[in-house]
């Protein structure tokens, strides 16, 4: 995702550990992360992916006076786009994608105070026949982050698959 | 805390439990803190009725957060160059996740040290749901 302006702060870094469950003091004391081998509260390896919030067109986060898909009045606010009419059969406006893969390179520690720009890179995209949900269709996006001197941070590349279809899958001991 | 390469050997391995019967609120902070707010990941009426899941089920970047816990509480913090993971099976509320990471290899580059490892995750069932790699420097 292309983001101008990515503000690395103690405490959206605070709030993201206890969301991924990690203790760390390194997260969230400040005097402990001085004492560190960095010298500064860090950010977990996966934090690059909360600069979503600072991207202002990110498809997946409510925007005032506009329809948002998630249930509201009804069990979606945006109608699927193949409804055929009733029941609880999923249509593919809404299975939509899912994340395939993430990938991470990490050139330093990103620290607390680091101010980060991302900058998208189109990747590959590719199909697969897939075993049950239909044809599998994959797309790669690259995004680099660089610290306000210009230097490369961490380069993420994720990796998407869209289905024909919703894969049939139950949890464990689902009636 | 840092792993020295002198006392690290392939095959040597670390576990950990990175997340116990997940509940959907951890779900709804994994959106909070990330910005990602797909209704199927925290709208029970959207993701049964709407997009056909049995119930909401978990971020993969959940998945690979908590595991990249057990990595960093091995091989230390800011020490990791590369981590990468695929999303084998979807996460339940409910589920319970292990995260293993085993050495694969150790090797110098420009005179560092570095270790190869692998890293899968596995739920209550033994069942993989996160398969990747990841790369770290050590101490000589």
């Amino acid at each position: 995702m292309a983001v101008k302006r990515f503000p690395i702060e103690a405490s959206h870094i605070l709030m993201f550990a206890r969301a991924i469950g990690d203790p760390n003091k390194i997260y969230a004391d400040p005097d402990y992360a001085r004492e560190s081998e960095v010298g500064a509260i860090i950010a977990p390896p996966t934090f690059t992916q909360a600069s979503a919030q600072f991207d202002p067109d990110y498809f997946l986060r409510p925007k005032i006076g506009q329809p948002w898909f998630g249930s509201a009045k009804e069990a979606t606010g945006i109608k699927p786009r193949a409804s055929t009419g009733g029941g609880s059969a999923p249509s593919g406006a809404a299975a939509g994608g899912l994340h395939a893969e993430q990938h991470f390179e990490y050139h330093r520690p990103l620290c607390a105070g680091d101010v980060l720009t991302a900058v998208n890179k189109p990747g590959k995209s590719w199909e697969k026949e897939g075993r049950r949900g239909g044809k599998l269709h994959f797309s790669e996006s690259i995004t680099e982050y660089y610290d306000a001197s210009g230097q490369l941070v961490v380069t993420a590349r994720g990796v998407g698959v869209r289905t024909e279809r919703v894969i049939e899958q139950k949890p464990e001991g689902a009636k | 805390m840092t792993l020295r390469a002198s006392q690290l050997k392939v095959g040597d391995a670390r576990e950990e439990v990175v997340i116990e019967n997940l509940s959907r609120t951890q779900l709804v902070m994994y959106a909070g803190a990330s910005g990602d707010y797909n209704p199927v990941h925290s709208d029970e009426i959207f993701a049964t009725k709407i997009a056909g899941y049995p119930t909401v089920f978990a971020h993969g970047m959940l998945s690979m957060g908590a595991t990249g816990r057990m990595l960093t509480n091995w091989v230390g913090d800011g020490r990791l160059t590369k981590y990468g993971v695929r999303f084998v099976a979807q996460v339940w509320p409910g589920d319970s996740l292990t995260a293993r990471a085993t050495v694969e290899a150790i090797r110098h580059e420009n005179g560092q040290a570095l270790a190869d490892l692998l890293v899968v995750t596995v739920n209550q069932d033994g069942k993989e749901v996160v398969a990747g790699y990841a790369c770290a420097r050590l101490d000589p």
